[in-house]
């Protein structure tokens, strides 16, 4: 897939994992492993790139003795997901016109 | 491998970042080999999950822009000495000053060349004027019955008309050499500026 798209895919699907409720690094990468396998380091930068962007704060709370980070979704990172939405609706209407070309020839 | 001797490894692995960003990275691994033991895992199978360090270490670095890179790699490791401070403070004291004095006289040399260039054309207009009223006078003169004055006044404007031609040429050569250097200079200074870049 080509890097960029994975990319944006990759920034969506993280802050989807954290928009019903806030959640943490091993948790958001269970829950994405039935769509996509996503590496430890890969998830730090992308977490990191969309705190940087206001998407999302993390805050450090204990559990079980020790600290762990839990990334909250902002304002701006559900918009981003309703952006998401908009740009594949209009992706998928392409799509269709595309598929629709191919089977015609 | 344990969590601890993964850790310390990374750790060296990632000797080339920013201290803090380290830091960040190895709380990060840490917790997420902790979850994987709550879960149930044992302590080298948690680790085994992550990977290798050396793949971990490419992938961080494949991740991390070369300029931060750079950025800690120029990063002076002393402290800057006091008496490089009081040098810097007094090189910038007596930058300032200095500066708008150096553009100025850079700028007040280029006035001058460029007013002889226009002074050059002065002349070479005011010869066209004369040679232009010379020939009028002179036809004043002819109608006059003057004729000696008529000679000697187009004899004038004949003379005037010549060193025009004359004039233009030089004039020209003038402003062609004024070109020349404004763009000779406009060159050393880009080579001044991407020379500061590069050292």
């Amino acid at each position: 897939m080509d890097i960029q798209l994975k990319r944006g895919l990759l920034d969506v699907c993280v802050l989807a994992a954290i928009k019903d409720k806030d959640s943490y690094g091993y948790q958001i990468i269970k829950d994405m492993k039935p769509y996509l396998s996503l590496s430890e380091s890969t998830l730090y930068t992308i977490l990191k790139r969309l705190e940087t962007a206001g998407m999302l704060t993390v805050r450090s709370a204990e559990h079980d003795g020790r600290l762990r980070k839990y990334y909250h979704i902002t304002d701006s990172g559900i918009a981003r997901i309703e952006e998401f939405k908009e740009d594949w609706k209009e992706i998928l209407s392409i799509y269709r016109f595309v598929v629709k070309e191919e089977e015609n020839e | 491998m344990s969590k601890q001797e993964f850790l310390e490894q990374l750790r060296s692995g990632l000797r080339g970042l920013p201290q803090e960003d380290i830091e960040e990275r190895l709380n990060f691994y840490s917790e997420m080999i902790d979850d994987r033991i709550e879960e149930g895992l044992s302590e080298s199978e948690a680790v085994a999950a992550i990977g290798t360090v050396g793949d971990v270490v490419s992938q961080i670095l494949a991740e991390t822009p070369l300029t931060k890179i750079v950025k800690e790699k120029i990063r002076p490791k002393s402290r800057i000495k006091p008496w490089m401070i009081v040098l810097l403070i007094l090189g910038s004291l007596l930058l300032f000053p200095i500066m708008p004095a150096v553009i100025v006289i850079i700028l007040s040399a280029y006035i001058v060349v460029l007013s002889v260039i226009i002074s050059l054309w002065a002349i070479f207009v005011s010869l066209i004027a004369s040679a232009l009223g010379g020939a009028v006078t002179a036809v004043y003169f002819a109608i006059c019955g003057r004729g000696l004055s008529a000679f000697a006044t187009l004899a004038v404007g004949s003379l005037c008309a010549g060193l025009a031609i004359v004039m233009f040429f030089v004039c020209l050569a003038a402003t062609k050499g004024v070109v020349w250097l404004t763009k000779k200079f406009a060159v050393g200074l880009k080579y001044m500026l991407v020379g500061k870049e590069t050292v």
